[in-house]
């Protein structure tokens, strides 16, 4: 078996342990994240996918079992910055105008000065917002945002995005645009990508596999192969093997959702 | 400018206007002068007494900076160690707005015991603590009150906890550190007037006020005070003008 | 100085907590109160060891450290419970708490009046723009007069016009409730969300109906967190007026004269600044107790 990108094994997450307000958030978690795949986590609120990607990230611990990525516990690819998240909300600092938000991790990284302008810059242009270079965030859209929000997890070219829902505040227009973009650098760049999403025509889209997760405690119902042709066009979206895939991906889901809050 | 002038059009009208009711009130009802003098008495001790309540006015905005100065200071130093240790910020965040519940003015006779009646640095301790604790409150609340998601971001990039304090919780505290500092210059001011009635050197303001007031001479009084209020003013400019240089971003800078 | 209500922003309510937090929140504030004890005394202790120097250098310190400048911790409390003066049965605590109640009935007048001005002045500008446009500019100007030092001549005016000091110094307090509560009302008049105004409108609701179902409730929390800063905003106003007012009563009155006798007691002027800080934060209590029984929203945001 080739060596995973994410390997979690046997994962329980639990909230406020011992207290009135104990929460079990996630139950018996195994998953398998293959080099250079598009993983999608769908779910209804509360299924633990948002915390699932967290431990992945190790912005989370696991009460218990294991969570590697690139071979080796979370906590040190962390430390090795193996992964880039990119949240719901594009997380910009608002006080750092957009090209000294892309270098941000680059500081952190220790990059000199010169290299890491020039780097920004190239991200900047690849998410073609090469423009915006010296405009403070708020001047920028909602997915323009966001775009500098890519640009900025791309910067350090890190193996893994761990992204939470990054598209979810962004209207529907402006929303199929950019998952037409984040294809276009998947496929570019040959990432792994956690994506955790709402949507399943989203999640249908994006990914070559959607994990269907059931609410508290959040387990993993199933595992649906998406074997639409790539590279996915705006016609991918007309394709009947799209639709009869949305229908997959609807009726696991309705298995699970017994409670909408 | 249509607009600007729509907004301070009523305002403006009502200043002349009021000013010409209180004239005509004096006159027409012979007020005596040293219950309400008209404003054009006013206007003429201003100009009069210009020469006495300028310096005086300068010596007590140099307590009230120096004061501000003190207090800001050791007030942003106090919140960067107390958002390191979370037990000593729970411990001095109820003590800090305790604190600021009380008349803070009554420490002004002991920092007259303490400095010297006519020793500057006696109003200027009592500034110092008055702006110690809103701009300790504001910019504790500043360095812990950050979007989580920002904190993940620096988690996701393995940053170092200084790091964290300089490129997140340090900006993110600077618009709460200037809404303190900017109430702070009013206060200081007129702290360092109000200490002045619990005694102080000849060549000060407050000094000068309760003097005059207690002479009934209420146009040299208000002459005073009109010096007090443009130094708080001016006072006020300056801080907002470093404001804007410090936070280019800021949300109250935004045009259109 | 629109600044100024930055900071009177209203805090999101106490999210409910377990006993546990509230146990180390108590600790941890009795831990700092014993820091500044340990501090005080501390000091006084290096004072003494250094000959009132710094330490290893010949710089001298700001502040002698001698019992007259620095009295010890327990001879304050001592003093609080001592005859106030020589040849008196009265103990001065009671006697300073005598004193803060006449200030402080003098300071929750002007509360109660300044309040319910600047209450209604906040209702008037939320339904008027012109009275908003005419008067605030004033109202916010009338802050940045150092407003407080015009105290003397209120209560030397007031006493020639024939009222009785406590009524001017009363107005001072007024003077100094009713700005925050004015801004605070009418930011807090206008905080609900325009869907809860188009939903009121379609059901027609009266005027008197948005303002008493809708907007008023949403204003609570900012009125309330006016009337925080305000309550020691009075007590100070309070402390200010009676300096120049030749009361014989009052917290201020009481701080002068120990001041002015302070070489043959210093520790009684330490007590009138205790009690005076007592008093405010009372009276800050007081609101924020009635402010529980008239907000009953709990948990965070409310």
């Amino acid at each position: 078996m080739a060596e995973s990108m994410v390997s979690i094994d046997g994962v329980h997450m639990v909230f406020n342990q011992g207290g009135a307000d104990e929460v079990t958030a996630l139950s018996g978690i195994d998953l398998e994240i293959a080099p250079g795949d598009f993983v999608s986590l769908i779910g209804p609120s509360g299924c633990g996918k948002s915390t699932l990607l967290r431990l992945i990230g190790d912005l989370l611990s696991p009460t218990s079992g294991t969570v590697t990525v690139n071979g080796k516990p979370a906590s040190r690819a962390r430390l090795d910055r193996d992964y880039a998240m990119v949240f719901q909300q594009a997380t910009l600092l608002e006080w750092r105008k957009v090209i000294r938000n892309v270098e941000l991790p680059l500081e952190i990284m220790g990059m000199d000065p010169r290299a890491r302008r020039a780097k920004a810059r190239e991200m900047l242009d690849l998410v073609e917002l090469g423009g915006f270079a010296d405009h403070y965030p708020w001047q920028l859209s909602g997915g323009m945002q966001q775009r500098v929000a890519i640009a900025r997890a791309l910067s350090f070219d890190p193996a893994l995005l761990l992204m939470d829902e990054p598209f979810g505040a962004l209207d529907e227009m402006t929303r199929e645009r950019l998952q037409m973009e984040l294809m276009r650098i998947w496929q570019r760049t040959g990432k792994t990508i956690v994506f955790v999403t709402h949507s399943i025509p989203e999640a249908v889209f994006l990914s070559t596999r959607v994990v269907v997760m059931s609410p508290r405690p959040g387990r993993i119902v199933e595992t649906i192969d998406i074997d639409l042709p790539r590279p996915r066009t705006f016609d991918t979206r007309e394709d009947p093997r799209f639709f009869e895939l949305l229908t997959q991906v609807r009726e696991a889901l309705r298995g699970v959702e017994v409670e909408v809050p | 400018m249509t607009t600007w002038l729509g907004r301070y059009l009523p305002a403006a009208g009502l200043f002349v206007a009021g000013l010409a009711v209180w004239e005509a009130f004096v006159v027409v009802f012979d007020i005596q002068g040293f219950l309400l003098p008209r404003p054009s008495v006013i206007a003429g001790t201003f100009l009069r007494e210009l020469p006495v309540v300028v310096p005086a006015g300068l010596f007590t905005l140099r307590e009230a900076v120096g004061g501000f100065a003190m207090g800001a200071v050791l007030a942003v130093l106090a919140a960067l160690a107390t958002a390191r240790w979370s037990l000593v910020r729970e411990g001095i965040l109820p003590f800090a707005v305790a604190a600021n519940s009380t008349p803070i003015i009554a420490l002004a006779p002991i920092t007259n015991q303490w400095f010297g009646i006519t020793n500057p640095l006696s109003k200027m301790t009592v500034v110092a603590v008055m702006v110690f604790f809103p701009v300790m409150i504001n910019m504790v609340r500043g360095l812990t009150e950050v979007k989580t998601s920002e904190l993940e971001l620096m988690r996701s990039y393995a940053a170092r906890p200084l790091e964290v304090l300089w490129k997140v919780r340090i900006p993110n505290s600077l618009p709460f550190l200037f809404s303190a500092l900017k109430v702070g210059t009013a206060l200081s001011v007129i702290g360092a007037i109000v200490a002045e009635y619990f005694g102080g050197s000849r060549q000060a303001l407050g000094v000068y006020i309760s003097q005059q007031a207690a002479l009934f001479h209420f146009a040299e009084a208000w002459a005073a005070i009109i010096v007090g209020s443009v130094m708080g003013i001016g006072f006020y400019a300056v801080v907002l003008a470093a404001e804007r240089l410090a936070m280019p971003w800021h949300v109250s800078l935004r045009s259109g | 100085m629109q600044d100024q209500v930055a900071i009177a922003r209203p805090l999101p309510g106490p999210a409910l907590r377990p006993p546990i937090a509230n146990l180390r929140k108590g600790f941890a504030f009795l831990l700092v109160l014993a820091c500044v004890v340990a501090a005080w005394e501390g000091y006084k202790l290096m004072a003494g060891a250094t000959g009132g120097r710094v330490p290893f250098t010949d710089v001298a310190l700001p502040v002698r450290g001698d019992d007259k400048s620095m009295p010890h911790v327990w001879d304050i409390l001592a003093a609080l419970f001592s005859p106030r003066q020589r040849g008196s049965d009265e103990l001065l605590f009671p006697f300073l708490l005598k004193n803060a109640l006449f200030t402080w009935r003098e300071a929750a007048t002007g509360f109660l009046g300044g309040s319910t001005l600047g209450f209604l002045l906040g209702v008037a500008f939320a339904r008027s723009k012109l009275l908003e446009r005419g008067l605030m500019p004033y109202v916010v100007i009338s802050q940045t007069v150092p407003l407080i030092a015009i105290a003397p001549m209120v209560v030397i005016w007031g006493s020639a016009v024939g009222w009785p000091a406590w009524v001017s110094v009363s107005l001072i307090a007024a003077y100094l409730t009713f700005f925050p509560v004015t801004i605070n009302t009418l930011r807090g008049l206008l905080s609900p969300p325009a869907t809860a105004t188009e939903l009121m409108r379609s059901y027609a609701a009266t005027p008197s109906q948005m303002l008493w179902k809708l907007q008023v409730p949403a204003a609570l929390p900012y009125v309330f967190t006016a009337l925080k800063v305000s309550a020691t905003a009075s007590v100070i106003g309070a402390i200010i007026g009676e300096l120049p007012a030749g009361l014989n009563e009052g917290l201020g009155r009481s701080l002068l004269t120990f001041s002015y006798y302070y070489i043959s007691g210093p520790e009684k002027l330490y007590g009138a600044i205790l009690v005076s800080a007592l008093l405010g934060i009372a009276f800050v209590g007081l609101v924020s107790g009635v402010e529980r029984l008239v907000v009953r929203r709990g948990g965070a945001g409310g």
